[in-house]
């Protein structure tokens, strides 16, 4: 039997950035991932870095990974190509423009200062169409490569001292009183802490140990055109979440927009055509210089979603020992590492600075404690 | 029933031709502007050259086909010019584009016959203007009556080096010089092709013998590299006794046997197994052509490239499964006479590939600052320093095989020089996976 201090599921971002802190705090940590790590999506998903539009719960969170982002470099040997590039959030609506107003008040409060500007102000400075009414700068957000960063911390907790198995089929889960035990590929493992890090898989770990919850399985729909001249530099959102775009160093722009298609327990993806015509569209009306790019290439992968958009993030309340972050609703590659770090001093010092409560794994339960949202 | 065929080559011809003939009226795609194949490629419509100066020995295979495909043409939905660009094997539908114009194409059951291209090897100086592959250097010469310089090189093994210099001298183009990588001793192992086809095998000795008359040919050539500025002006090699040579030449062509194009076959969820034979993950399908997704059929290069003889038969042989499959009347006859055809073609085909084997050791040897990927900008040394476990991981970390192409001209390159560098068997390292669009499309295109 292999015995740990910490057995973590799933090798996406959270749980590699959490295996690094945690062997770097001297913990003996054993990793499984069922496919390879950042397989989904930590791997798969636009590769949005920003601060800009997180409710007043994720703020904390986004701003601490945005710190760590920052030193990216130091931390795992590589900045997994993160580039400080702004992000641009467009308003085509009344509406959308009421939310950049309301997140610049929300974001006063925690020091961040977004540039809001005009219709004729924002499409003077960038390359826009007409319908794009106003628009809101974070100078400081930007973009990564979300295939580098799992890999990175990966490789950086496994120099440290992790071990980090990939292809485990893990099976017999439970605790037995005093360590939490199971089988990976057949073989005994055993760990008084467990660390619940597997995405939308996750549900189903925290429903073994009695603690159910409504999250359901999304898969970003993504694409990227050809490699164009250089025409656009932050990283765009619109205020509805309808689309997400950006135009890497090679020149290809990398946008995404609605869902792809799952099956096989959502193991299994392939991108949807429906959803990528309505991205496409979107796309040329807010950037009509784009209309003649070739689409080079699709792809997708699974997520968890929650009904509120928010991560589950902290402590079991039916498992001592046992801690959950999944969730992410299709925003979660950003936090990645601050999550990691939360987890990590949750195991080792038993408390973190993040209030965790909007994340409580009961606040969907109608018996529960916690708030009703969503 | 709805049926679909991909691809308008002899195995996509004799396929339909069969259906046909069972009463079925399938709709027919073919990405070219015309039906008939690499093989039997036709010029464009106002160009006059004959058959036998188009096609050689080949040309009674070529009148046939479009004969077939001429005749074919009037009783179905005909689709030339139109590119498949994503296959969904749950819901059935196929999604098109013509002249940037989408459509979308229901099926119940549906052949791919989507044939081959050239099987390069990235070579220092392999994207410099002037260097393009054996199959478009003779389709240059079939469609268009154009060489491809003044100063050819040609460069690789297998057939098509020897067919396509040969073309360019009897067309009184300017013989290209010949480098071909295989040593002579290699290519005795093709002599059992004399048992098991001697036909081809004797037309093969021919063509060797002919092209003597015309050009040299340098065998167990290794290339250095391929060397101008801004265009192609020479070619580095090394002959047999490993002395270097430097020949001046305007253009450059290679290639090294053909791979299959089974982008469909992978968005059609098909399973791959490796062929040690030609060195690739292949879709796997019974000796019928059925794939394990029920309703799928793969015939002809698009499958496993085995010549358009063979692609003939595996098209009609797929389209027999297909009958069977529905329960319609079909020729069990046919179908058996056909199964034997490709056993014993299969030894042939094995004789072939051992006598003209892919270069995997100079795939694998390629040095680190040589562009493998010209899509995405990689080198063979960015491969190398990933320690990707596998070609997928590669592509995740480097951005191998992530553009325009996918993979499709790097893709045997990549594994070769990653299953060097983790000292693994290249079956080991997998392939790379396509997704849709398996050719590019238009934004506007909706």
């Amino acid at each position: 039997m292999r015995a740990a201090d910490v057995l973590i599921l799933g090798g996406g971002g959270a749980g590699t950035a959490a295996a690094l802190f945690l062997a770097r705090a001297g913990q003996r940590v054993i990793l499984l991932e069922r496919g390879l790590i950042g397989g989904q999506a930590s791997g798969v998903n636009h590769g949005g870095v920003r601060q800009q539009g997180r409710t007043a719960a994720e703020l904390p969170l986004a701003m601490r990974a945005r710190a760590l982002w920052g030193q990216m470099r130091a931390l795992v040997g590589t900045d997994a190509e993160f580039d400080p590039c702004g992000h641009l959030r467009l308003a085509r609506t009344p509406d959308g423009e009421a939310k950049l107003v309301a997140w610049a008040a929300l974001a006063a409060g925690y020091g961040l200062k977004p540039r809001l500007m005009g219709g004729n102000a924002i499409r003077s400075a960038y390359p826009l169409g007409e319908s794009v009414i106003a628009g809101s700068l974070l100078a400081e957000d930007g973009t990564a490569n979300p295939r580098l960063l799992a890999p990175a911390f990966a490789a950086a907790a496994r120099a440290a001292g992790a071990a980090l198995l990939e292809d485990q089929s893990v099976a017999e889960l439970h605790h037995d009183g005093a360590r939490f035990r199971l089988r990976a590929n057949g073989a005994p493992f055993a760990a008084p802490i467990l660390l619940n890090t597997a995405g939308f898989w996750g549900g189903r770990i925290a429903e073994s140990f009695g603690e159910p919850v409504p999250v359901v399985a999304i898969q970003p729909n993504m694409q990227v055109t050809e490699p164009l001249p250089h025409m656009l530099g932050p990283n765009l959102g619109v205020a509805d979440g309808t689309l997400y775009l950006r135009q890497i160093a090679r020149g290809n722009v990398i946008f995404g927009g609605g869902r792809g298609i799952a099956w096989a327990d959502a193991t299994r993806t392939r991108p949807a055509v429906a959803a990528g015509d309505a991205t496409r569209a979107l796309v040329m009306e807010l950037l009509p210089w784009l209309r003649g790019a070739m689409i080079i290439r699709n792809w997708t992968g699974t997520d968890g979603e929650m009904p509120d958009g928010q991560p589950v993030l902290g402590p079991s309340l039916t498992r001592p020992g046992l801690f959950h972050a999944f969730g992410f609703s299709g925003h979660g590659f950003a936090l990645g590492p601050a999550v990691g770090q939360v987890l990590a001093e949750l195991v080792v010092q038993g408390r973190t600075d993040v209030d965790l409560a909007p994340f409580a794994i009961n606040r969907f339960n109608q018996d529960g404690n916690g708030a009703i949202s969503g | 029933m709805r049926v679909a065929v991909v691809g308008a080559g002899p195995a996509g011809i004799r396929a339909v031709e069969t259906l046909v003939a069972a009463g079925l009226r399938p709709a027919w795609i073919e990405e070219s502007p015309d039906g008939g194949g690499r093989i039997a490629q036709r010029p464009p419509g106002a160009f006059r050259r004959d058959a036998r100066a188009l096609y050689g020995a080949d040309a009674p295979r070529a009148r046939a086909l479009h004969a077939t495909l001429d005749g074919l043409k009037p009783q179905l939905d005909w689709r030339p010019g139109t590119l498949v660009w994503n296959l969904d094997p749950r819901t059935r539908r196929l999604e098109l584009i013509q002249a940037g114009r989408r459509g979308t194409l229901d099926y119940d059951r549906i052949i791919l016959a989507t044939g081959a291209m050239d099987r390069v090897v990235p070579l220092p100086g392999w994207t410099l203007p002037g260097v393009t592959t054996l199959g478009g250097a003779q389709v240059a010469l079939k469609a268009q009556g154009v060489a491809v310089g003044a100063r050819p090189v040609f460069i690789g093994t297998g057939p098509l080096l020897w067919l396509t210099a040969l073309q360019y001298a009897r067309a009184g183009a300017p013989p290209p010089l010949i480098l071909d990588t295989t040593p002579l001793l290699t290519k005795r192992a093709g002599l059992p092709m004399l048992l098991h086809d001697p036909a081809l095998a004797l037309r093969g000795l021919g063509l060797r013998l002919a092209l003597l008359r015309h050009a040299p040919i340098h065998e167990d050539v290794t290339p250095i590299a391929i060397e101008g500025a801004g265009h192609v002006q020479a070619i580095r090699w090394r002959d047999a006794a490993w002395r270097e040579h430097v020949t001046a030449c305007d253009a450059v062509a290679m290639g090294w046997g053909l791979k299959p194009e089974t982008q469909l076959a992978d968005l059609a969820e098909i399973p791959f197994a490796f062929d040690p034979i030609q060195r690739a993950h292949l879709p796997v399908r019974d000796a019928a052509g059925r794939s394990p997704v029920p309703g799928h059929y793969l015939a002809g290069d698009g499958a496993r490239v085995a010549g358009a003889k063979v692609a003939e038969w595996t098209g009609a042989r797929a389209a027999l499964a297909l009958l069977e499959d529905a329960g319609l009347p079909f020729d069990a006859g046919q179908a058996g006479w056909l199964e034997a055809r490709l056993q014993g073609q299969a030894r042939a085909r094995a004789a072939l590939e051992r006598a003209f084997p892919y270069p995997a050791r100079l795939a694998a040897r390629l040095p680190d600052d040589t562009m493998l990927c010209r899509c995405e900008g990689v080198t063979a040394g960015q491969v190398r320093a990933s320690a990707a476990p596998d070609l997928n991981r590669a592509k995740a970390l480097t951005r191998l095989g992530m553009g325009r192409c996918q993979g499709r001209v790097c893709g045997l390159a990549g594994a070769e020089i990653l299953a060097a560098q983790l000292g693994v068997p290249v079956a080991r390292v997998g392939r790379l996976r396509g997704q849709m669009p398996v050719k590019p499309i238009p934004m506007d295109a909706l």
